[in-house]
């Protein structure tokens, strides 16, 4: 048998339109949207990691993040506004088989699905978490989210934003994640990396991804063009991680990226089962 | 195993759930239905399932959707703050056709109301509580026996017709205890999973029974899921015609099974002068209350619709036109919803009489047996 037709995508060098729909193309992401490169990063990472896309499964919520999962040759599950991280515990408890990779959004996980991100993280269930944090809900038109830029206009703040921002690696760290990590779709390769990680990771991954929306909130806010708000992720990036050339000055007290977070808790899935085993064990034991 | 055991209602419930193959409870605790969460928890590990106890009652319904979404048979209990709270995720397993079972044990309301006082206030929520179109099947048993054996149903009409069943419970045949033979109360089906060619499947064809087979994830289909409206393929579509299919299909399914899913009972209706229709504990009361009036010479008859919604209409129209009944009376533990339904049914033939009692308290028998004295005088 020929060795060329049995190869599959995992042998072969990675070829995004192997793991998404061919079908679903063109997709519906403005331009200059940075969500595309973190699709891409994800599923660069999915191939490198070996995963067989019929055990891969991806479930989003609703929002510009939400509709991801739609290009994505695998098992996925386009569910209700913030609620992924529910959903999807339920699928990765009854089925501890399939790789479960969650993607949200900034108003998804942290405004209207605020507390399942808290619980997932606390529990430590298998499956990881990206959160493309564009700021705004883009879907919407362009309104105010927990992680909007203070001062920053939006359709909800017409006279600047007047919240504080939601530091969302802080909060998955805290509610006890195993795995969290930051990186700007800037650093593509950095950001595979990453979620490499994050996916190869036993128990709860949380990945904030910096991204950029250039339509509906960088225009409102003069932040220029898609190269140039990718290029101010640099502000927002840790020094030490940046692998470009390209001169643009650091913030001081920047954002960290890469991994901020990775300890060995007990994952919930593994222990759940080590209980229930023992309890059959003890009821088909015939003991007292 | 014809034994006979001692059950709760919410117990039965749950132990039911487990015969039915159910292997996935999640749930959030709330009075009165907590039982069945405890009996889960203690239960499911027995048979190698899952139990979780969620962040709160909407995450559980999502988890329990997740569940049997991956292929598990899978459960949620809850009352009324929480039914609410679930009928977003509910609309979603109503749109994207996931098998899964919703346990309401009714509390008073509205709002927090009276948590461990009995009500049906949620007659109409149960139908209509998610938003848009949407086609569902309610179940609304009257004792612990028929909890037990309706429960074992839910599953059975939830996997055969790939839709959510709730079953409506109210605090009182929730927490009443009573004899139950488990072994003679049926089995549940398992969902219909596709096979065949993974080139060109669509999840969501249109086959004859309008039950498309479910892609297993793991089955090499990897399909899509959304709640978004979806052609047979299963990806968004706003396409009017193929919109006019898709959402026509989730209640013509329902339509053509009907008989599969309509159940009621008839008790002394066949020269019934006066019908009385309930469910729940006030069907209870209502039994007792045609016994007694029977005694006296009164010949009333009792029809319970098992099956809530769909409303078995056919059957409540042919049992009132062959008793010829002079009136018909529908008491309830609400201000007046099942009453609705059996007006729009029966209204345009003979008088239809509301009876609702809202303050916590059950409906006495004689309180019912009196109001049918009272129309056959009038």
């Amino acid at each position: 048998m020929n060795m060329e037709t049995e190869m599959t995508a995992q042998d072969r060098p990675f070829d995004i339109n192997d793991y998404i729909r061919l079908d679903m193309m063109p997709h519906f992401l403005c331009p200059g949207c940075g969500h595309g490169i973190a699709l891409r990063a994800l599923l660069w990472a999915v191939h490198e990691l070996g995963i067989d896309k019929d055990r891969l499964a991806v479930v989003s919520g609703i929002g510009c993040s939400g509709r991801l999962s739609a290009y994505v040759d695998a098992n996925s599950f386009h569910t209700t506004h913030g609620r992924p991280l529910a959903f999807a515990t339920g699928l990765a408890l009854a089925r501890p088989d399939l790789t479960v990779i969650v993607i949200t959004g900034d108003g998804d996980s942290l405004a209207i699905g605020g507390n399942h991100l808290i619980h997932a993280c606390r529990r430590n269930l298998n499956m990881t978490c990206l959160m493309l944090n564009n700021e705004i809900y883009g879907m919407t038109g362009g309104q105010v989210s927990p992680t909007t830029t203070s001062d920053r206009y939006t359709t909800t703040t017409p006279a600047g934003n007047t919240e504080p921002v939601f530091d969302a690696c802080e909060l998955a760290a805290a509610a006890g994640a195993g795995f969290v990590g930051r990186e700007v779709t800037l650093q593509v390769t950095g950001l595979k990396d990453l979620i490499a990680r994050a996916i190869a990771h036993e128990g709860f991954s949380f990945v904030e991804v910096i991204s950029d929306c250039t339509e509906i909130y960088g225009r409102k806010n003069d932040l220029g063009a898609s190269p140039e708000m990718m290029l101010n992720q640099k502000a927002v990036m840790r020094p030490d991680t940046y692998r470009s050339t390209v001169d643009v000055p650091f913030r001081p007290n920047a954002l960290k990226t890469g991994v901020l977070c990775e300890r060995d808790r007990p994952e919930y899935g593994q222990a759940y089962r080590a209980m229930v085993a023992a309890r059959q064990h003890r009821a088909g034991g015939g003991g007292t | 195993m014809a034994q006979r055991v001692n059950l709760q209602g919410n117990q039965a419930c749950a132990l039911a759930a487990i015969e039915a193959g159910c292997r996935f409870f999640a749930g959030y605790p709330i009075t009165p239905s907590s039982e069945i969460a405890e009996t889960m928890s203690g239960e499911l590990p027995k048979v190698g399932g899952t139990f979780i106890q969620m962040e709160d009652e909407i995450a559980s319904m999502a988890a329990v959707i997740g569940a049997s979404m991956g292929g598990v048979k899978a459960m949620t209990a809850t009352s009324g703050p929480g039914f609410s709270l679930k009928q977003e995720n509910l609309g979603y397993a109503c749109g994207a056709e996931i098998p899964c079972v919703v346990v309401n044990v009714m509390r008073g309301g509205p709002s927090t109301g009276m948590p461990t006082r009995p009500a049906q206030g949620d007659v109409m929520q149960a139908r209509w509580g998610t938003h848009g179109d949407h086609a569902l099947i309610v179940l609304a048993p009257a004792s612990v026996a028929e909890t037990y054996s309706e429960t074992i149903r839910a599953f059975d009409l939830s996997e055969r017709l790939r839709v959510p069943v709730v079953v409506l419970l109210d605090e009182v045949i929730g927490h009443l205890v009573e004899t139950v033979e488990p072994g003679k109360a049926g089995e549940a089906a398992t969902r219909k999973w596709a096979t065949g060619p993974r080139e060109g499947f669509e999840p969501y064809m249109v086959t004859d029974d309008l039950v498309p087979p479910m892609p297993r994830p793991g089955d090499g289909y990897r399909a899509h899921v959304t709640g978004l409206t979806h052609g047979p393929d299963g990806f968004p579509t706003q396409k009017p015609d193929e919109v006019r299919a898709a959402i026509g299909r989730l209640s013509d399914k329902l339509a053509l099974h009907r008989e599969l899913i309509e159940s009621w009972r008839a008790e002394e209706c066949e020269d019934a002068q006066v019908l009385i229709v309930a469910i729940g504990i006030t069907a209870r009361a209502a039994g007792k209350a045609v016994t007694d009036l029977r005694a006296e010479g009164i010949r009333a008859g009792l029809f319970r619709p098992v099956t809530l919604w769909p409303f078995p209409e056919r059957a409540l129209r042919d049992i009132a036109a062959k008793s010829g009944a002079r009136a018909v009376i529908v008491p309830e533990m609400n201000q007046g919803q099942l009453v609705l339904e059996v007006e729009r049914l029966l209204a345009r033939d003979l008088p239809v009489i509301g009876m609702g009692r809202y303050d916590g308290e059950p409906i006495p028998s004689a309180d019912i047996a009196a109001r049918v004295r009272e129309v056959l005088q009038s």
